[in-house]
C-alpha cells in the first residue's frame, strides 16, 4: 500500500506555462476553428430557411388563385318549350333533354343579360355564352332534374366564368396573349369587363375547388379536389387500421420476445432495407398481388391503402421498436420482479411509456403514405376520375377515386394553365393537411407525455 | 476499517430457505458462477460481498430467474426453495418470482402514482377482491416499507417525484406487497447517500422479521451492520460463506481476509 498523499521524491517541479492573460497561437488556432464551424452552422441553417421561405411563398402566390373563382350571376327562364315539351312534367321525358338542349335558354339568359344592362356589344348570343363556363349546361340540367316544378320560371343562378375570364380577372390572360387565343376574344373580354363594372361578373371564393371533383381537360374552372380529398382519407383509414396494429404488434414480438438469432437478425435487416425501397416497388406489387391476383378494383381507395399499408409498416416498425428501446430496462425488471408475466410488463409498463414515440412515428408513417403517388400511378388511382363523393364507406372503399397527390401530378401535367394554378392550390390544402397531422402529433405526445 | 463496528449478531438454527447445489451460469462462454453451493435460512440477511464483476449479482438474479431474461445465460445446478427446485420445467417463473421478491440496485418505481405502484403486484396477482382490501394492502405494505407517514397524504402523486431514499423504499413496499417469502436485494443503497442509507438499512433489519433477506452489497461496513451470513464471491467462486461475525474477524481463506483488509477488489 503506496501512500498517495505523499508527493513522489524527485518530481521535476513544473514549468511555468505563461500567461493566462494572452492566448497561445495553438488556442488562437482552436478557437478560430470554432467560430468557423458556428459560421458554418448558421449559414446553413439561413439557406434552408431562405429556401423555405421561396418554397412558401411561391406555393401561396401561385395557389391561392385556385380559392377565387370567377362567377357570372344570371336569371335564367327556364323555358317549358326547350325542357318539357309535352308539358307533363315527366321527369324520364326532362331526362331526355341533353345539356345541347340547354345551350338556347344559356345564350337567351345572356342576352337578356347584356340588353337588361344596356351593353353594346357586337357578340352574337353564341358568343355571349362563351364568356361562361362549358359546365354551365349540366349545372342548369342537374337543377331542373332535381326541381322540375321550377320549369316555366325564371330563376336567379351563380354561372361559373370560363377559365379565360377567371384568368383575365386574376392576371393570368391578357389582352396581348389572347391574340392567337380560340377560345376567347378581345370584344368578349370587353363584355367581361362591363359585365365586372355592373356587378353581375365577380370574383368570390370558391367552395367547389374544395368540395368538387375533378372536370374534364376543357373546364379547369369546375375542376375541384374535393372528391380526391376523400380518397386519401379512406386510404388512410385503411393505412391507420392495418399498417398500426400490425406493425405495433410485429415491433413487440420482435423487441420484447423473439428470441435473439439469425432469423430474427435477417428479419430486421429485411425490415430496415425495406423502409428504403422505392415507393413505385410497393406499387408494381400492389398491382401484381392485389389485382392480378386477388382481383381486387382497380383505382380503388382500398388497394391504394394496402399498397401503402405495405410502405408505411417499415417506418411504423422501425419507430416503435426504437420507442420501445428507449423504455429503461429497469421499469421492465421492476415489473418482472413484482411476478408480472412478459406480456403484463409490456403491455402495463413499457408500451404506455413508448405510446409518445409509437404515435409520432404512425403519424411520421401515415404523412409520408398522404404524399405517395408513385404506387398510386400503377394501381390506376391516377388519371382522369371525375366520380361523385361516395355516399357510402363500402363505396368510398372501393368505388374509383384518385388521391391528393395523383390529382395534383394530373393536373400539373395537362396543357391548360388554369389547371397549373389547381395544381397549386391543391398543394396548398396538402400540405394543410400534412401540417395538422403533425401538430395533432405533438399535440399527442405533450398529453401523453404530461402524464407520467 | 476500526470505525466498523460489527453487531452481536445471534444466529439461531433456522430453516434453511434455499438450497443452491453445484450452480453454475453461462453467458454464452463465459462462466459466470462456477459451482456455488450455499445454503440461506429463513429470516436471516445473508449479504452477498465481493468484488465487482465476481457474480454476486448473477447469483442473486438467479434465485428468481430473473437471468431468463437474458437469452445467453445458462443456469445448471439446482436451486432449492423450501425443497422444490425452481429451475423444474413446471415452475413458472411468474409465481416464483411473486414469492421471491426483488429490489434493484437503482430504484426503479413505475411512472405512476405511489399508490399504483404498490397495488401493482397485489392486483396482478389477485390479492385484493376489492378496493378496501387493496387499500388496506398499500398501507401495510407502505407501512413495512417504513414510507407511509411520509406519502400517506400524497397517495396520488407520482412515485418517481420522491427523492432516492423514498423511491428505494417505495420499491421494497412495492415487493413486500406481493407477500414474498424471500427478498433480494442488488445493491439497494448503491444509488443512495448516507441518511437515506441508514434508513433502509434499519428497515431491512425489521423486513428480517418476516422475510428471508438476501443483500448484494459493494459496501462491507453495510454487509457487517445489516446481516447474519456472509457470502464473499471472488471471480465466480463462493469462496467462504460463514456468520458476518467470524467472515470479518476470522475468515478462513486468505482472499476473503485480504478483501476485506481492503488489499484486493
Amino acid at each position: 500500500m503506496t501512500d498517495l498523499s505523499q508527493s513522489p521524491a524527485g518530481a521535476a517541479p513544473r514549468k511555468h506555462g505563461g500567461s493566462l492573460l494572452q492566448q497561445t497561437p495553438r488556442t488562437r488556432k482552436r478557437n478560430a476553428a470554432e467560430a468557423r464551424f458556428r459560421g458554418y452552422g448558421i449559414a446553413a441553417i439561413t439557406a434552408g430557411l431562405v429556401m423555405l421561405l421561396v418554397l412558401v411563398t411561391t406555393i401561396v402566390s401561385k395557389g391561392t388563385g385556385a380559392f377565387q373563382q370567377t362567377f357570372v350571376t344570371l336569371n335564367v327562364e327556364l323555358l317549358e318549350s326547350k325542357l318539357d315539351k309535352k308539358g307533363n312534367r315527366n321527369i324520364e321525358d326532362i331526362k331526355k333533354v341533353t345539356t345541347f338542349g340547354y345551350a338556347p335558354i344559356i345564350k337567351g339568359a345572356m342576352e337578356a343579360t347584356v340588353e337588361e344592362l344596356g351593353i353594346e356589344t357586337s357578340l352574337k348570343a353564341k358568343e355571349l355564352a362563351g364568356v361562361l363556363s362549358k359546365d354551365v349546361a349540366a349545372q342548369l340540367r342537374d337543377y331542373v332534374i332535381a326541381n322540375p316544378d321550377q320549369i316555366g320560371q325564371t330563376v336567379e343562378f351563380r354561372f361559373l366564368a370560363s377559365s379565360r375570364v377567371d384568368g383575365y380577372l386574376k392576371g393570368r390572360v391578357t389582352r396581348d396573349s389572347i391574340v392567337n387565343d380560340k377560345n376567347i376574344s378581345a370584344e368578349q373580354l370587353d363584355l367581361v369587363d362591363a359585365l365586372a363594372a355592373a356587378g353581375v361578373l365577380e370574383k368570390t371564393f370558391n367552395l367547389d375547388f374544395i368540395t368538387g371533383a375533378d372536370a374534364s381537360d376543357a373546364r379547369p374552372e369546375a375542376a375541384g379536389i374535393g372528391v380526391s380529398m376523400l380518397g386519401s382519407l379512406f386510404m388512410m383509414f385503411v393505412v391507420l387500421a392495418l399498417a398500426l396494429p400490425i406493425g405495433v404488434a410485429a415491433s413487440i414480438y420482435l423487441e420484447e420476445f423473439a428470441p435473439q438469432n439469425w432469423l430474427t437478425d435477417m428479419i430486421e435487416v429485411n425490415i430496415s432495407n425495406l423502409a428504403a425501397v422505392p415507393s413505385i416497388v410497393f406499387g408494381i406489387l400492389g398491382l401484381a398481388v392485389f389485382i392480378n391476383y386477388m382481383h381486387l378494383p382497380t383505382s380503388a381507395p382500398l388497394v391504394g391503402g394496402l399498397v401503402l399499408t405495405l410502405m408505411t409498416l417499415p417506418t411504423i416498425i422501425i419507430s416503435t421498436r426504437a420507442s420501445l428501446k428507449s423504455v429503461p430496462p429497469s421499469i421492465r425488471d421492476a415489473a418482472l420482479g413484482v411476478g408480472a408475466s412478459k406480456m403484463q410488463a409490456v403491455f402495463h409498463h413499457v408500451l404506455p411509456l413508448a405510446a409518445p414515440g409509437i404515435l409520432t412515428g404512425t403519424i411520421i408513417g401515415l404523412a409520408q403514405a398522404l404524399g405517395e403517388t408513385a404506387p398510386l400511378l400503377l394501381i390506376g388511382m391516377v388519371g382522369f376520375i371525375a366520380s361523385n363523393a361516395p355516399e357510402t364507406i363500402a363505396d368510398g372503399l372501393l368505388a374509383p377515386n384518385s388521391a391528393m397527390p395523383a390529382q395534383i401530378y394530373e393536373w400539373a401535367k395537362r396543357a391548360d394553365p388554369a389547371f397549373y394554378e389547381r395544381a397549386w392550390g391543391g398543394i396548398i390544402i396538402l400540405l394543410l393537411f400534412l401540417v395538422t397531422m403533425n401538430t395533432l402529433a405533438v399535440i399527442l405526445r405533450r398529453r401523453f407525455e404530461r402524464r407520467w | 476499517m476500526n470505525d466498523m463496528t460489527l453487531m452481536d449478531n445471534t444466529v439461531d438454527t433456522q430453516n434453511i430457505k434455499i438450497a443452491a447445489k453445484d450452480v453454475n451460469v453461462f453467458y454464452g462462454d463465459t462462466h459466470a458462477i462456477k459451482d456455488v453451493n450455499v445454503e440461506i435460512e429463513d429470516n436471516t440477511v445473508t449479504a452477498f460481498i465481493g468484488p465487482s464483476g465476481c457474480g454476486k449479482s448473477t447469483f442473486l438474479r438467479c434465485l428468481n430467474r430473473m437471468n431468463d431474461t437474458i437469452g445467453t445465460c445458462k443456469v445448471t445446478g439446482d436451486i432449492l426453495l423450501d425443497g422444490e427446485d425452481i429451475y423444474d420445467k413446471r415452475v413458472d417463473p411468474v409465481q416464483l418470482r411473486a414469492k421471491v421478491g426483488m429490489v434493484f440496485q437503482k430504484p426503479n418505481p413505475f411512472p405512476k402514482s405511489i399508490y399504483d405502484n404498490v397495488a401493482y403486484g397485489p392486483r396482478i396477482h389477485g390479492l385484493a377482491r376489492n378496493k378496501a382490501e387493496l387499500d388496506e394492502i398499500v398501507e401495510k405494505s407502505l407501512r413495512r416499507g417504513a414510507i407511509w407517514d411520509e406519502v400517506k397524504d400524497r397517495l396520488d402523486a407520482p412515485g418517481t417525484g420522491l427523492s432516492g431514499g423514498q423511491q428505494q423504499r417505495l420499491c421494497i413496499a412495492r415487493a413486500v406487497a406481493t407477500e414474498p417469502e424471500v427478498l433480494l436485494m442488488d445493491e439497494p443503497c448503491s444509488a443512495l447517500d448516507p441518511i437515506a442509507t441508514a434508513q433502509v438499512e434499519e428497515l431491512i433489519d425489521e423486513l428480517r422479521a418476516s422475510y428471508s433477506v438476501v443483500i448484494v452489497t459493494h459496501s462491507m461496513q453495510q454487509a457487517a451492520r445489516v446481516s447474519q451470513k456472509t457470502a464473499f464471491f471472488h471471480l465466480g467462486n463462493l469462496v467462504e460463506f460463514g456468520p458476518t461475525g467470524q467472515i470479518f474477524t476470522n475468515p478462513e481463506d486468505p482472499r476473503t481476509e485480504s478483501y476485506i483488509t481492503g488489499r484486493i477488489g
